[in-house]
């Protein structure tokens, strides 16, 4: 049990505001610079030179992911566009269809995957771009760590795409519908989220399974932790911690839970460096939870829409977040 | 930001259903283009037939879903899933959706998506099904196709369209054939869909609080309701029954409503486990049921309503002093064990 009797610290009054003006569904760093992902057309830069609003999609954007030097985003109009720190957008490729790019995802070597409908694509460094159909309509895209070898999300399992080789892809198969799909960052093991308020994982070596179940709502979020000792997972009303420190990850443990709330974590994201976990909830809370001793520090108080976007950046010295409302702040640490 | 309260915050679905050829996209494009100021967000299997200019079109896969919960009918449309979240980044740009579904769809996964995925529970509402029915072909879809009467028993509205290809008499059986199936649903005539929007959209058909709508219909199913239905799911011999009023009554075949009414009140405790073992076990063979309860020493009308095996519930008002208190429930599915279903309603009085 956490004392919740005893005041919480916070920081909330070092937040730099920051008013989107429209549903904000990712944050991420280029350097030292904010980028909001709003939900429709733009891009957010919220830099020491001022902010700076980018249209890159005629559209909703549906899927973002970022590296040191770019954003991905990929958007109803079919469209994956990339934006570096400067601003500069170009658009990568564009569905033949004109299908919603559900999904992005940024791999090694600047491999830049995308899905829409049932096939995934990835375009490998030299431009060319290689494509693969699931069984179903891709609902989650992870690059693994090392290698160029991407995890695909569909209905009765995952699907491991190794998308220079000729082999064929190797199928991990679990009843019912696979949403998010995460690996561990060892790449021993590959998560998923799933439709029905589980997460299901495979140690890879073997293919036994994991089932990491007890929470309230859908895995809408979840991250390891610096060191890879935790995976942090929203979907319930309190953070859900899952042990991966052993070679059988968290088979046979029992989930650490803390920071617990009368609203569900909605949006999770952990510390680059420290074993830190910064915790946005439905209710728009957005807590920084220190693993070791369960300590809390608030860092933006309770508002009438859910968190709906956490980020880094990576040194770990400023966090930025963001609500469905639409409203964005950062706080340097 | 001031925030409305969630209820009336969440972006009403009207699902559009009916068997090939029946006017779905007929009716589909008269909602669009008829001058309502409304814009709508259009999920629809084929795009082409359709084209409006401020409304936004997404193309469905029409995947449905297993649960993975041990539940057999618990099915979700994953493309919903998955295009709801994508609409809702775009909120404001649209009054409403609607969802057309392909002629030979099962309605219920569409409507159960709703009560399964909280996500998408939380920012939309199921406002109604609403089924297209051909009156001249219907009678002979709902003895080959299967997909046809449960698009007809699933209906909250269902227009009877194209009434000017049948005869008075004929247009009187196939209603006859459809209140046998689905007593409780308003029923439209229409030729070429032809019908005020209104009618068809915004009818809270899934909500609690707009359950005593039904009301009348249940009256008229209560007309309807005789006691001589029974059967064993063996004998299927007599399917036609002649009735005093001098309205064709129907039996179908395999799909039925069962309703049901006492004067005596109800004992929660007995209701709520006998209701629950119920869904749970014959939940795959009931499609949609209804209900307005009377609890002992309970103030308030319960009302209730279910999809398979999901059931909803809640307080909805203060029983009027004029008011009967009496408790009047509606099940309709297929091969329903009345018997059982009799019987055990029976036993849940206080």
């Amino acid at each position: 049990m956490s004392d919740t009797g005893a005041a919480i610290p916070s920081l909330a009054d070092r937040v730099r505001a920051v008013n989107a003006g429209g549903t904000i569904v990712g944050v991420h760093f280029l350097g030292q610079a904010p980028v909001f992902v709003l939900g429709e057309e733009a891009l957010l830069f919220t830099g020491a030179d001022g902010e700076k609003r980018i249209a890159v999609h005629a559209g909703a954007i549906l899927s973002s992911a970022a590296d040191a030097g770019r954003i991905v985003t990929g958007g109803d109009d079919g469209s994956i566009v990339t934006t570096d720190a400067a601003g500069e957008h170009t658009s990568i490729a564009t569905d033949e269809k004109r299908r919603w790019i559900d999904h992005v995802a940024l791999g090694p070597d600047g491999a830049i995957a995308w899905s829409a409908g049932k096939t995934a694509f990835v375009r490998v460094k030299s431009g060319e771009v290689r494509k693969l159909d699931a069984p179903s309509t891709v609902a989650g895209l992870a690059f693994a760590p090392k290698g160029l070898r991407l995890a695909i999300a569909h209905y009765n399992g995952a699907t491991l795409w190794f998308p220079n080789a000729s082999a064929a892809p190797e199928r991990l198969e679990w009843k019912g519908s696979h949403l998010g799909v995460a690996f561990s960052p060892d790449g021993k093991f590959l998560i998923t989220t799933m439709q029905e308020s589980t997460l299901h994982g495979w140690r890879l070596a073997d293919a036994k399974h994991m089932r990491m179940s007890g929470y309230s709502a859908r895995v809408r979020s979840l991250g390891w932790t610096a060191d890879g000792k935790f995976l942090a997972t929203s979907g319930s009303e309190q953070l859900i911690l899952w042990p991966f420190d052993g070679k059988d990850g968290p088979m046979g443990k029992q989930p650490r839970l803390l920071a617990p709330s009368q609203a569900r974590v909605s949006v999770v994201a952990c510390h680059p460096r420290q074993p830190v976990v910064a915790v946005g909830y439905a209710n728009g809370v957005v807590m920084l939870l220190r693993i070791d001793d369960g300590a809390l520090i608030l860092a933006k108080p309770e508002g009438d829409s859910p968190v709906s976007a956490l980020g880094w950046d990576s040194t770990g010295q400023m966090l930025a977040f963001g609500t469905e409302a639409g409203d964005g702040g950062i706080l340097p640490l | 930001m001031p925030t409305a309260p969630q209820t009336t915050d969440k972006i009403p679905v009207t699902v559009l259903t009916g068997y090939l050829g029946a006017g779905k996209t007929t009716l589909l494009n008269r909602i669009l283009s008829e001058p309502h100021g409304k814009k709508f967000a259009v999920i629809v299997n084929e795009f082409g037939e359709i084209g409006i200019d401020n409304d936004l079109v997404v193309n469905a896969d029409e995947e449905v879903f297993e649960m993975n919960n041990g539940c057999i009918c618990c099915t979700v449309r994953g493309d919903l899933v998955r295009i709801i979240d994508g609409l809702m980044r775009r909120k404001g740009k649209f009054d409403a959706i609607i969802v057309e579904t392909t002629g030979l769809a099962d309605p219920a996964p569409v409507a159960q998506t709703f009560f399964m995925d909280e996500a998408v529970g939380a920012k939309t509402k199921l406002d109604a099904v609403v089924t297209v029915a051909d009156a001249k072909w219907l009678k002979d879809r709902l003895k080959d196709a299967p997909e046809a009467k449960n698009q007809i028993a699933f209906a909250d509205v269902i227009l009877l369209n194209k009434t000017d290809l049948v005869s008075p008499a004929e247009l009187a059986e196939v209603e006859a054939r459809i209140r046998a199936i689905n007593p409780y649903a308003t029923l439209h005539r229409t030729e070429r869909s032809k019908i005020a929007i209104d009618e068809v959209l915004g009818r809270n058909a899934f909500d609690l609080d707009r359950i005593l709508d039904i009301e009348p219909k249940f009256l008229e199913a209560d007309d309807h309701d005789h006691d001589h239905h029974h059967h064993d799911g063996h004998d299927h011999g007599d399917h036609h029954h002649h009735h005093g009023h001098g309205l064709n009554h129907y039996h179908d075949e395999d799909m039925q409503s069962v309703s049901l009414r006492t004067d005596k009140q109800l004992d929660p405790d007995k209701f709520f486990p006998w209701v629950q073992d119920l869904v749970a076990k014959d939940g795959p063979s009931i499609l949609r049921s209804k209900g307005i309860l009377a609890f002992k020493d309970d103030p308030e009308r319960f009302v209730f309503q279910g999809v398979h095996m999901i059931l909803d519930g809640d307080h909805q008002r203060p029983w009027r002093a004029d008011e009967k208190r009496e408790s009047r429930i509606v099940f309709i599915g297929r091969n329903l064990p009345e018997d059982k279903i009799r019987q055990g309603f029976a036993s849940c009085a206080a």
